[in-house]
């Protein structure tokens, strides 16, 4: 591998190659954008006003853009609230998902190594499994299970603690195997020497190995808000009130109630995309590394 | 495949090759007779807790899916549970008009998505590794499908597909009667309406996946093929997918468990109306529906299981055995 060679070969290839790379470019541009066109065919409709769409056709010359759809779609159907609902939701999911998974990672990759293969093999392929292989004894369990003063349903059905233990069960299991392979990466001396100078197993966990694994979690804490903001399925099976869904799942119910023509439809589903990409855009690499690191998940 | 994290961190970099799998058991006994009696107490319940609650949540309700499907019951009193035998497979496979044409649609969801999104992911791949100005830019266009919910992605097509003011019809003038174009709620068109949508999220997936395998290409394979004169069609067969195998797989596993996972999409596009039935919604209906069967269900979802399971498990041993060699 001198450089010479690797000079000389990409001095050989610079000057036929260039027409090439601008139809690559050109695809490449083209792909992009057919590929956002949908999207921005979303926010086109939704800018326009029902009223001139109905009467020139939505592929028409626009007159009229604004936000109103937006703000009559966020207001209407009173969005605020189920945003609400969603970050009561994935806030404690998220925390508690990561915090059980780095144990189980911290247990499994400094203390045991015959039960991390059995203990990993059990968390991953049951995140792996799809949702509805499981959801129809979930869903009796949730039924049966009396929480008297506990959540407003007085069970676990219908309620936000609900779908908090389930999305912790499910995700746990690709976040302990990321972790894992992760904390295997950390030098053992770290741990055995302040193992030898007296510190508890807890501090070997919380004040040692944690800090150190900051970008694993930062990765993992990224890719759970997206899913769990994104989860659709558990909370349509397990909430029956429309008032207590997360937004994702409402937007089902309030697409007949209160969006009722397309120009509020695309307004409405758009909103909901907004935290999802303000958090990819400014976490992309997070979000990139975590999910090629856990390629692993389904 | 935690290689593209830890040669991020620096804490990772400083760490020595991890040694021989005798050093690092030696280190573990070291760990453990180091330890005190409430050391011993913290570490069964940071083991404990989130493996009662995983195994509880997921793998109990599993196998109780199993036993259910073997039963009929009304939900309400354990005691109304009664043992059919083998009644509730029996009336799906012999009598169910939807459960056939769900299982030949999630087998079309596989065939299609392995077929022509993940190989165009592939090829997105390759041209975005290129070195190329911009490919930032157009990663995000390609992947931004992958971070919005599927719910979202059915509005929005609904958006692009519906008959009267969708997108498609209006270009094509279909909107109009004698020359409608129903492609929400014609059985022969609906399924690969929802793939087409399915397939533009697939794509985007398969891209990063892929991008990262070849960053994990030796260059100067890459070089040596070029010195012996072979053309890129010729690395890319001969020297760069061989050396692909491993995302290979993970690719393979990840499409059939959307496949089988694939739900949110239909459910918004048209709940899974004729056309579009798929093993989940026929699962699902049967919780929400108006007729609620649970050992019927149950049965359902045994298959959906059983099918899984197929998968899941050769992957996960190859997987980990591979990772106890390492």
């Amino acid at each position: 591998m001198s450089a010479p060679t690797l000079a000389a070969g990409a001095l050989k290839k610079r000057a036929p190659v260039r027409p090439a790379r601008i139809l690559l470019h050109v695809f490449l541009a083209g792909t992009a954008l057919a590929w956002l066109a949908p999207l921005l065919w979303a926010i086109f409709s939704a800018l326009r006003p029902y009223s001139e769409t109905s009467e020139k056709g939505y592929v028409s010359w626009p007159d009229t853009l604004n936000f109103d759809n937006f703000t009559n779609a966020f207001k209407q159907s009173d969005m605020m609230h189920y945003f609400g609902n969603t970050l009561l939701i994935a806030v404690p999911a998220v925390l508690l998902t990561l915090f059980l998974s780095s144990m189980v990672a911290f247990y499994v990759s400094r203390f045991d190594f015959r039960l991390n293969l059995a203990l990993l093999l059990v968390f991953t392929a049951g995140n792996l499994l799809p949702q509805q292989v499981i959801i129809t004894p979930l869903y009796r369990m949730y039924l049966l299970t009396d929480l008297p003063g506990i959540t407003a349903s007085g069970k676990l059905y219908d309620s936000a603690l609900g779908l908090v233990l389930i999305h912790v069960a499910f995700q746990s299991g690709f976040c302990a195997f990321v972790l894992s392979n992760y904390m295997r990466s950390l030098p053992h001396e770290l741990t055995e020497a302040a193992l030898v100078d007296g510190a508890s197993a807890w501090r070997l966990y919380w004040q040692i190995t944690l800090p150190l694994c900051k970008p694993a979690m930062a990765a993992l804490a990224t890719l759970l808000s997206i899913w769990i903001y994104n989860d659709f399925f558990w909370a349509l099976v397990l909430i029956s009130t429309g008032e207590n869904m997360p937004i994702t799942s409402a937007l089902n119910n309030l697409s007949g109630q209160y969006f009722t023509d397309p120009n509020l439809v695309a307004a409405g589903a758009l909103l909901t995309a907004i935290p999802t990409l303000v958090v990819y855009f400014v976490l992309q690499r997070q979000f990139v590394s975590g999910l090629t690191l856990g390629s692993n998940k389904g | 495949m935690t290689t593209d994290m830890t040669t991020k961190t620096p804490e990772a970099a400083a760490v020595p090759p991890p040694g021989a799998d005798s050093a690092s058991k030696r280190a573990q006994q070291g760990h453990r007779r180091l330890l005190t009696r409430r050391d011993r107490i913290t570490l069964a319940l940071m083991a404990g807790v989130p493996t009662v609650l995983h195994v509880a949540l997921v793998w109990v309700t599993a196998l109780a899916s199993i036993l259910l499907a073997f039963t009929t019951w009304d939900g309400i009193g354990f005691d109304s549970i009664k043992w059919v035998g083998l009644d509730n497979f029996q009336q799906l496979f012999n009598d169910n008009p939807q459960f056939w044409p769900a299982v030949q649609h999630n087998v079309i969801w596989f065939v299609a998505l392995i077929l022509v999104p993940t190989p165009l992911g592939l090829f997105l791949a390759i041209q975005l590794d290129k070195k190329i100005r911009f490919s930032r830019v157009y990663q995000t266009a390609f992947f931004l499908p992958v971070v919005i919910s599927m719910a979202c992605i059915g509005f929005v097509w609904q958006l692009v597909y519906n008959p009267d003011t969708g997108l498609i019809n209006s270009l094509i003038g279909a909107n109009k009667p004698g020359h409608y174009i129903d492609w929400i709620g014609d059985p022969d068109l609906n399924l690969w309406a929802v793939l087409v949508a399915a397939s533009w999220r697939h794509t985007g997936y398969m891209m990063i996946l892929y991008l990262a395998g070849l960053k994990s290409v030796d260059p100067s394979l890459r070089e040596a093929s070029a010195l012996d004169g072979a053309n890129e069609w010729q690395t890319f067969k001969n020297v760069i997918f061989p050396t692909l195998r491993p995302t290979n797989t993970v690719v393979l596993v990840v499409t059939i468990i959307e496949a089988l996972r694939a739900f949110d999409l239909v459910f918004v596009f048209n709940k899974g109306a004729q056309g579009t039935e798929l093993l989940s919604i026929l699962v699902t209906n049967n919780i929400i529906g108006e007729s609620s069967r649970i050992g019927y269900g149950s049965a359902i979802a045994v298959v959906l299981l059983v099918i899984s399971l197929a998968v899941i498990i050769p992957y996960l041993v190859a997987t980990f055995r591979k990772e106890r060699r390492s």
